[in-house]
């Protein structure tokens, strides 16, 4: 390391570990080992700690579709019932076989689930990536790599370790068939990390056990394969190395869950039995996880009939008008998709809002703009969300930062978009939709009902002397419904994107026109009342700096708000959960000083939405963005915040 | 156009079984051109419904965007209606009946909301066979935006402006018969006869069924060298066979006389039939009916009637299993997994 590099560190950090609460993830306070911090020049900021034990972040360079994926699992699950916290990423092409896709992984007995740079350890095992991947490795890092061929010259480094393990030589020798050959690499390489990082064997073949559940056969071969990765570490290599994983009880009931799968679990929850959708990536397991679930437990096991219906559309406007005519039909229904289905969806959801049905789209949100990177993450439809449609639209959106949020907000999306006859987008993303999460088990409380709002049935209608459907009785912007086929005399109207009166009938008399465009703003006044208030993290502001965040940000900037805590410069936070935003959002924006608005697109479209939204001062919201595709960092939030506070320093003095 | 609807009914109009004189199936006052051929569809859709006891709330009536689509508005006040978004019907009404199997959805379209904007919605809801009626008031012009050619305007056709067009024209009907629907019909807004009773077996159909009406737009395009105006229609229809339809209830006592002629049995027991058929012409087989229709096509006749059937068709509900209870109509009991269930999954999930 240079000396101007060594300039760079700023200093030590003393920090101490941490047992967990098992509320969330960085409630941990307790200090039990010391983390030195360090900062170095190169591309990205990178962590460097000294003690390493369930500590560090491991990256896996696989070909796509020759299973690594399951291996690589089988490796993050063993160290997740070692009671170790464990967060991984899949950084994977659009493409189906022979890509270059890679799997992180990282530790943290601190719980800090959010991505970090610097790797400790690359399993390598792709050439088409090698030269970067040798690249990526932190210095004083291991490299472990087949050795069946000698490592080329251009791959060698002189501050980094090198593993060589014969991969292919090993598996051509114990396995006859070619398929084995290729999917059993894997399994060697994990047998491999097994030793090298000190995995109870034990967890590992639990996992074997669990997966081949009714196929036992098939587990003796996994288990030779991992032994010999075992085996070559222990006769070739001093193990374990200094990065390494040692029991905890840090995990205790906590689940490792897809957001997809959890969105596709709370509509079955909700009572959703419709959903139209179209394929599209990264939004697709969303339907196919509500599609399995519902299998299970809504089909009679005696006719093998449903209770769900699910369709799958020839594009996104289809799937969404779908959606909108069961809503309309009085069956909770659903669709989701990402960036471009959204697109494709604005013309019907200005109808959705206009004609006031009500409506639940699920938008796992990819790099944009167009086709972008589909199997990247960013939070770039924010604005898109918010006012999808032509003329004066509004949408309430909820941000969901964890697979139990995911499972939460869907579930209560229902009541939402029933509740305000209205459209409600849930705008997640590829990194929680489509990784595994750590997160606290689901709940459901089984005394909830379903809250269908304001519809009326038979008996209702029959006390009404004429029925209204944009009437605002309750003076609260939401009027009363009837679902078609109630009564066979009273409650029917026309449903219709065109202007009309509170009879539901068609007018363009300009006084009925902007009566209701009035009435629309007052029911979005009432949802903010009814959507999630945002989380706050101090009870009294403790700073005059503050940090707003939402979504997957949440993992980052919970790790940095320890950090600046650490280093004396504490701040405060919150946690949008929704929109539109409610009273206390603004509170907390016009009681700091300056206000980070931490999100990941290039454009600051969430401050944009608080700047036009709330009465606030924009001069002091300051953006903190990461827009390369990649899950936001801890250490690129701190980059940008001390950037940002040493300028203005800088501009004081001047 | 008239501006009040008079109030005044005879008083003695018959009623239907169901104790409902006729005026109970009208809608609002239509605010289309005087003559349009769409007011005649609609006449023939009130008089199918009065006939075949429909109760209105059983029954949904969407639409798209265009004159056609401003009609569910003038037929069926007492029924929910829903006008969407233009070419998006067919993704509306399949929504609608997943979530209630047991209304009557009926859809009515134009030729610019189906074959132009809306031509993947209308192919792929043949292809779920969604269990609906599907009429296309089909005038070959854009009405509301006076007078454009659409894509079922006939190659050649000559506009009201003097406009030809130089396109080949879109033929719903054969395309409905190629795509695999189970009921395709087409018939003539003037043909209020005709029209009725396939209206009714429509209704009645497990599926998907279509009718195709050429209903002249009498402001843009019912001028000398249009193919869609009321004297070349009239002039070159050529209909399949005369039909009458049988509800189920109905006691069957018609004498058929001579000529050939065909039952087609209903999945309900309903009865289609067709009298004086054309020669080589089977409404049950589908490359029979694609054949007549091609054969008229290249004679410049406009086949009308039932051109297709498939009586045991099995619509979007049986093919996906749905519950035979509207989905719309389950509660929290048959629908909520629970906390147990719940309990189970997290535990999968360690």
């Amino acid at each position: 390391m240079s000396k101007a590099l060594k300039k760079k560190i700023k200093k030590k950090v003393v920090k101490k570990v941490v047992k967990r609460s098992n509320k969330t993830a960085s409630k941990s306070k307790k200090v039990t080992k010391k983390l030195v911090k360090k900062v170095e020049k190169k591309a990205n900021s990178k962590v460097i700690s000294k003690s390493k034990v369930n500590d560090f972040v491991i990256r896996f360079a696989n070909v796509n579709g020759t299973g690594s994926a399951s291996a690589n699992f089988l490796f993050t699950k063993a160290i997740f019932r070692m009671g170790v916290p464990i967060t991984p990423k899949n950084i994977f092409p659009s493409n189906i076989q022979g890509l270059p896709t890679w799997y992180e992984v990282r530790v943290s007995e601190k719980g800090y689930l959010g991505r970090r740079e610097g790797i400790d350890l690359m399993v390598a095992v792709n050439p088409q990536s090698m030269l970067n991947d040798v690249a990526a490795v932190r210095k004083g890092g291991y490299f472990l790599f087949d050795s069946s061929k000698p490592l080329h010259s251009q791959y060698h480094r002189a501050d980094i370790n090198y593993i060589g393990i014969p991969l292919m030589h090993m598996c051509n020798e114990a396995y006859t068939d070619a398929r084995q050959r290729q999917l059993f690499k894997n399994i060697v390489y994990v047998g491999a990390l097994i030793a090298l990082l000190d995995i109870e064997f034990k967890e590992v073949e639990g996992l074997l056990a669990d997966q081949f559940k009714g196929k036992e056969k098939l587990i003796p071969s996994n288990i030779k394969a991992l032994q010999l990765g075992i085996d070559y570490v222990k006769a070739n290599f001093k193990y374990p190395l200094d990065i390494r994983v040692e029991r905890r009880d840090l995990v205790k009931d906590w689940i490792m869950m897809e957001g997809n799968a959890a969105c596709g679990l709370g509509a079955v929850y909700a009572g959703a039995t419709f959903a139209a959708w179209y394929p599209i990536t990264p939004s697709t397991s969303v339907v196919e996880g509500f599609s399995e679930f519902a299998e299970e437990f809504r089909t009679d096991k005696v006719t093998g009939k449903k209770n769900v219906a699910i369709v799958q559309a020839e594009d996104e406007l289809a799937a969404i008008g779908m959606v909108i005519g069961a809503n309309w039909n009085g069956a909770r229904s659903f669709t989701a998709t990402s960036g471009p289905g959204l697109s494709l969806m604005n013309e019907f959801l200005g109808l959705a809002y206009f004609a006031e049905i009500p409506t639940v789209l699920v938008d796992v949100q990819r790099t944009g703009p167009s086709t972008g990177m589909p199997t990247r993450t960013q939070q770039s439809d924010i604005l898109e969300g918010a006012y999808a449609s032509h003329g004066d639209t509004k949408h309430v959106l909820l941000f969901p930062s964890t697979p139990k949020e995911c499972f939460d907000l869907t579930a209560d999306s229902f009541d939402l978009a029933e509740g305000l006859q209205t459209p409600v987008i849930i705008m997640t993303d590829l990194d929680l939709g489509m990784n595994d999460h750590m997160t606290p088990p689901l709940v459901w409380d089984d005394k909830r009902e379903y809250k269908r709002g304001k519809v009326l049935d038979a008996a209702a209608l029959e006390k009404i002397e004429k029925f209204g459907r944009y009437l605002d009785v309750d003076k609260d912007g939401i009027t009363y419904r009837t679902i078609p086929g109630t009564h066979a005399s009273k409650g029917s109207f026309f449903t219709r994107g065109t202007s009309r009166d509170e009879y539901a009938v068609y007018t363009e008399d300009s006084g009925s026109y902007q009566r209701n465009m009035d009435r629309l703003i007052r029911k979005w006044d009432t949802a903010k009342k009814m959507v999630p208030a945002p989380q706050v993290y101090h009870k009294k502001n403790v700073s005059e700096n503050g940090i707003l965040f939402f979504g997957t940000s949440q993992y980052a900037a919970e790790e940095a708000m320890d950090i600046l805590k650490e280093q004396g410069k504490p701040v405060d936070a919150i946690r949008l959960k929704a929109f539109p935003f409610n009273k206390t959002v603004e509170d907390f924006i016009n009681s700091h000083k300056r206000i980070f608005v931490i999100e990941q697109n290039r454009d600051a479209q969430m401050k944009s939405l608080l700047m036009i939204e709330l009465q606030v001062n924009p001069a002091k919201l300051i953006s903190v963005l990461n827009y390369n595709g990649l899950p936001i960092t801890a250490d690129n939030i701190l980059m940008q915040i001390e950037k940002s506070l040493s300028s203005s320093k800088k501009l004081k003095k001047a | 156009m008239s501006y009040v609807r008079p109030t005044f009914r005879h008083p003695e109009l018959p009623k239907n079984k169901l104790g409902y004189t006729i005026d109970y199936y009208e809608g609002s006052l239509s605010t289309l051109c005087a003559g349009c051929g769409h007011d005649s569809i609609s006449a023939a859709i009130i008089q199918g419904c009065y006939e075949m006891n429909i109760e209105p709330h059983r029954l949904a009536k969407l639409s798209g965007i265009g004159c056609s689509s401003k009609t569910p508005a003038y037929f069926l006040s007492n029924s929910h209606g829903f006008n969407s978004v233009h070419g998006r019907m067919p993704s509306v009404a399949t929504g609608a009946n997943m979530a209630n199997r047991d209304l009557i959805y009926f859809g009515v379209s134009g030729d610019g909301d189906t074959a132009s904007i809306g031509m993947g919605q209308f192919v792929h809801v043949i292809r779920r066979n969604l269990n609906m009626v599907y009429v296309v008031m089909n005038n070959g012009c854009y009405g509301l935006t006076k007078g454009q050619d659409s894509a079922t305007a006939d190659e050649g056709s000559k506009n009201k402006t003097g406009h030809v067009n130089l396109f080949e024209s879109i033929d719903l009907a054969s395309l409905a018969i190629e795509l695999g629907a189970t009921f395709v019909a087409q018939s003539f807004s003037g043909d209020k006869a005709q029209l009725v009773p396939l209206v009714k077996a429509a209704m009645k159909h497990p599926g998907f069924a279509f009718i195709n009406v050429i209903s002249p737009c009498v402001t843009f395009n019912n001028n000398v060298g249009s193919t869609k105006s009321y004297d070349y229609v009239r002039e070159h229809i050529e209909a399949t066979a005369t039909m009458d339809f049988v509800p189920q209830m109905q006691e069957i006592s018609v004498d058929y006389g001579k000529g050939s002629h065909k039952h087609v049995k209903m999945h309900d027991g309903s009865i289609i039939e067709l009298h004086k058929l054309s020669e080589d012409w089977d409404p049950l087989d589908r490359q029979s009916a694609m054949n007549a229709v091609l054969n008229a096509k290249a004679k410049n006749e406009i086949l009308t009637g039932l051109l297709y059937v498939d009586p045991d068709s099995h619509d979007l509900h049986h093919l996906l299993q749905t519950n035979d209870k509207p989905l719309n109509s389950l509660g929290k009991a048959d629908l909520c997994p629970g906390s147990e269930a719940l309990k189970e999954i997290n535990a999968g999930l360690r």
